[in-house]
């Protein structure tokens, strides 16, 4: 009980979790932030007890895919929206940061240009308009939250506005994603076609390939997780937070006390894209790749079960889920490939029918007992 | 004995009618000089013409002091005559370059026109108007004798246009214009391009003015023929996406159940038509083109037990739960993906078309309507009427109804619902199934083949409104044709784009669809 956190008597503080909860979060930035710094940097690679880059790229990925969960729960969980769209924000993000990385390349490209490789191969002579400051860290930064939330507002306004919702919203969301995914196939658009950006060498001026810049990365990763947790718990239990789950259970009755369940699904879904585009921009300078295959319905729809398994409208459940989920894709698909698909078609199965909770509902239920 | 002598002087004096001062310069002459001699010796029309230019393109003409012969088979002819000769030891090939073969080939292909085996002046005509350089005006005279006696409709079209590219070249100024106006009639891509040519090398206005006339003509027909095509392309297109999604306006559109498997059974379909393909291939390789009639019912029955089997151990549970559902048959879907590619490897396989379903119809020049498609047309419409009737006039398709309508009510006159579920959902996936057996007929069968449906069906199924079959049915024929055009216009891709962001524009402003049934609801 030494931590400033916890002897803090903020009301916020103990609004957003219990001392356990804390603890948890505690032990999560104690790993996050010297556990994994010390086994992988400082002990020597023939220890028992280092921990190999590959470990930190997958931790630093799934961390990526925990931050999908959670905007991903914040609109299923709390508002009742299930997206299939939400790998297009992600890959929005994603292609932001890609675009200030191949513009960090400069000239180690193939053909020694200041234009990316695939631009060169096109024959073309000058950036697109889509490109435009796009060497600016800060920029692309903007555009990494501003383009998935400028789409999430366009697209949610009118959906929500015309009360598209259900299955109905499910599937327009996935056909958006569809499209984009059809237009990003295409050269012409401007973002590497099938390929995509890779081949990335530096980022913010340091090479990016170094186990110290991973280890940024990685912590950077670490923060932001912990911070869009915290941000996502604060919504959900303030005032804004119960109204939304009001409109989950019972969005007439909502109407009818007075208020436009429109306003408060709109912030929600637009706060969950930028969550996601946040996320996407993490996870390209990890991955070292970003390519159109990132939108394709099928992607989406894994986010769902991932909070789905975790338990929904818990948070914390949408990150379990995800750790849980991914976790079993990396050694499954190195162990078993072909049985891969089997499993993951089995959890989508077997979690609705028997976890209708998630994990965390049966931990829950256990404790009850 | 007179017989033979008869004949003997007719072969004589046919053999001798070959000009012997084409053939010295045949041999003998510069290369401008052959070209001229092969044209002659083919406008000749002599039977022996033939077979000194045959044995000019295959090397067997050759020259021994001043003498043109044929060596064959280490026997020499003289070359004019065609009589035998005993085999000189001094002799020298006559080289055919590429433009002498290209003057051959030319010229071999004008004499079949007066062929009398009509697949033989066929291919001459084909060879003649896709040979780049044409044939030689020298040739005017046979085909103008060709043309005098065609009398076969399939030929003679085909033959008009190379006289009239003959006489464009060759002919005087009556032959030219009639020519030009003869080219009018016509709708083929060649005719195009030989105006299109001739405008740019004419200089007499008036021969210009009836050009131009004449290529306006071609093109106006040519434009006719390409709407046409496109129309067909796009009903095409269109029952293929009602056929993908008829079995969807059933199990979503009447049930609302979101049955993300859906693909996958069109694909189990395509699956089980493969099977009985390789069956009839194995065991009854003598009735292989009727494996279509076996394969039908087959991918009916193997998908209308998934489907029904889905329905009991997974699907049932979930009513209600749209979104559960949703998620619940998308693992189906992966499993039955993976199930697929373990049976089945993950490559493509080969699913042959029946005999009778190769090929096509030609309606206009440049337009085929492939037979395959037009059977996919008439049996999209056969599904479609089919499942009309059934649901209908039998009294399943009135216990679906009644159950989609108030299933309370329906349960409470003693209509067994679940069992009617159970059946309703087996209907919606063997539809699926024919589904797939009328795609593996046009396209790639693979494990994924189910993947690419699945979104255009569920658009056709929300645009048209849910449980309305009516409204399916536009909605896929409307997809269609828009795809088809906007793809004219912009490209596939885009016009997929374009066509996915028309139907989320379009979901927001009229939520339930084209064809929603009107009520008072607050939650439409």
């Amino acid at each position: 009980m030494t931590s400033p956190i916890l002897t803090a008597r903020s009301g916020l503080a103990r609004r957003l979790y219990g001392p356990a909860g804390w603890l948890a979060i505690l032990v999560a930035v104690l790993v996050a932030f010297l556990l994994f710094p010390v086994l992988n940097l400082a002990v020597a690679p023939e220890s028992p007890f280092h921990i190999s880059a590959y470990w930190v790229t997958l931790i630093g990925k799934i961390m990526c895919y925990a931050m999908v969960a959670i905007a991903m729960d914040l609109i299923w969980g709390y508002a009742g929206i299930l997206s299939l769209g939400h790998g297009l924000f992600f890959a929005l993000g994603g292609y932001a940061m890609g675009m200030y990385l191949m513009r960090q390349i400069g000239r180690d490209g193939q053909y020694q240009s200041d234009m990316p490789d695939f631009m060169v191969f096109l024959d073309w002579k000058e950036f697109p308009l889509a490109w435009w400051n796009s060497d600016q860290f800060w920029w692309c930064a903007l555009l990494v939250v501003a383009v998935p939330g400028l789409l999430a507002y366009a697209f949610g306004f009118f959906a929500f506005r015309s009360r598209v919702k259900g299955v109905y919203f499910s599937i327009i969301t996935q056909a958006l994603t569809y499209a984009a995914m059809l237009l990003f196939f295409r050269n012409n658009t401007g973002f590497g076609g099938n390929n995509g950006f890779t081949d990335f060498k530096r980022i913010l001026g340091t090479p990016i390939t170094t186990p110290e810049t991973r280890m940024v990365l990685f912590a950077v990763t670490a923060a932001v997780l912990i911070g869009t947790l915290l941000l996502a718990r604060t919504i959900v239990t303030s005032k804004l937070g119960r109204i939304l789950t009001a409109i989950r259970d019972a969005e007439q009755r909502v109407m009818f006390c007075g208020y436009n369940p429109v306003h408060y699904k709109l912030f929600i879904w637009v706060v969950s894209a930028m969550i996601c585009g946040l996320a996407g921009a993490l996870y390209v300078p990890q991955v070292g790749i970003i390519n159109p295959g990132e939108m394709s319905p099928a992607n989406s729809i894994e986010i769902a079960i991932w909070v789905a398994v975790g338990g929904r409208g818990t948070l914390v459940g949408a990150v379990l889920g995800a750790f849980l989920v991914n976790g079993g894709k990396s050694f499954l698909t190195q162990q078993f490939p072909e049985y891969w698909f089997y499993f993951l078609g089995l959890i989508f199965i077997l979690s609705t029918l028997f976890l209708p909770n998630g994990v965390v509902g049966l931990v829950k239920s256990w404790r009850k007992k | 004995m007179r017989l033979i002598l008869l004949l003997a002087i007719f072969f004589s004096t046919q053999a001798a009618a070959l000009d012997r001062a084409l053939v010295d310069k045949l041999g003998f002459g510069e290369s401008d000089e052959k070209v001229v001699a092969i044209n002659a010796i083919a406008a000749s029309g002599d039977p022996r013409a033939a077979e000194v230019l045959g044995a000019l393109a295959e090397g067997e003409l050759q020259t021994s002091g001043k003498l043109v012969i044929i060596v064959k088979n280490d026997e020499a002819f003289d070359a004019a005559s065609g009589d035998k000769l005993a085999l000189p030891e001094e002799r020298e090939d006559v080289v055919a370059n590429n433009r002498l073969r290209g003057a051959v080939s030319a010229a071999l292909a004008a004499l079949k026109l007066l062929s009398p085996d009509r697949q033989q002046r066929l291919a001459a005509l084909k060879e003649l108007s896709d040979n780049a350089e044409g044939a030689d005006v020298a040739m005017l005279g046979i085909v103008r004798r060709a043309l005098a006696a065609e009398t076969d409709p399939g030929v003679k079209p085909l033959l008009e246009q190379v006289a009239a590219s003959l006489e464009l070249k060759g002919g005087d100024r009556e032959a030219r214009i009639a020519a030009l106006q003869r080219l009018a009639g016509s709708s083929s891509a060649n005719a195009k391009t030989l105006l299109l040519s001739y405008i740019e090398t004419e200089k007499d206005a008036d021969l210009l003015a009836e050009a131009r006339k004449s290529l306006r003509a071609v093109e106006g027909k040519r434009a006719w023929a390409e709407r046409a095509g496109l129309a067909f392309t796009g009903i095409s297109l269109g029952s293929i996406l009602l056929l993908a999604a008829l079995g969807l306006a059933i199990t979503y559109g009447l049930m609302g159940v979101i049955n993300m498997a859906h693909g996958e059974l069109i694909m189990i379909g395509a699956y089980t038509t493969y099977a009985v393909q390789t069956l009839f291939r194995t065991k009854f390789g003598a009735a292989f083109d009727w494996y279509l009639l076996a394969a039908l019912p087959a991918a009916f029955a193997v998908s209308a037990a998934v489907g029904m089997l889905l329905e009991r151990l997974v699907i049932r549970w979930l009513y209600g739960r749209p979104l559960e559902t949703l998620l619940a048959t998308w693992g189906i879907s992966l499993v039955l993906i993976q199930t697929v590619r373990t049976l089945f490897g993950a490559q493509n396989v080969q699913v042959e078309n029946p005999a009778f379903m190769s090929g096509g119809v030609e309606v206009l020049s440049g337009v085929v309507l492939p037979y395959s498609r037009i059977v996919i047309v008439i049996f999209a419409a056969a599904v479609l009427a089919g499942m009309w009737l059934l649901l209908t006039r039998t009294r399943l398709g009135l216990f679906v109804r009644g159950v989609t309508q108030n299933r309370a009510m329906a349960s409470c006159v003693g209509v067994p619902t679940h069992r009617v579920d159970t059946w309703a959902f087996g209907l919606g996936s063997g539809i699926a199934g024919l589904a797939g057996c009328a795609l593996s007929q046009i396209g790639n069968v693979g494990p994924d083949l189910g993947q690419g449906y699945i979104v255009d069906s569920f658009m056709v199924v929300v645009l048209g409104g849910v449980g309305q079959l009516a409204g399916t049915v536009y909605a896929a024929l409307g997809l269609g044709f828009a795809n088809k055009l906007l793809e004219s216009w912009q490209g596939a891709v885009i016009a997929k784009i374009l066509v996915l962001v028309f139907i989320v524009i379009f979901i927001q402003k009229r939520p339930q669809g084209l064809f929603a049934v009107k009520g008072r609801m607050a939650d439409a």
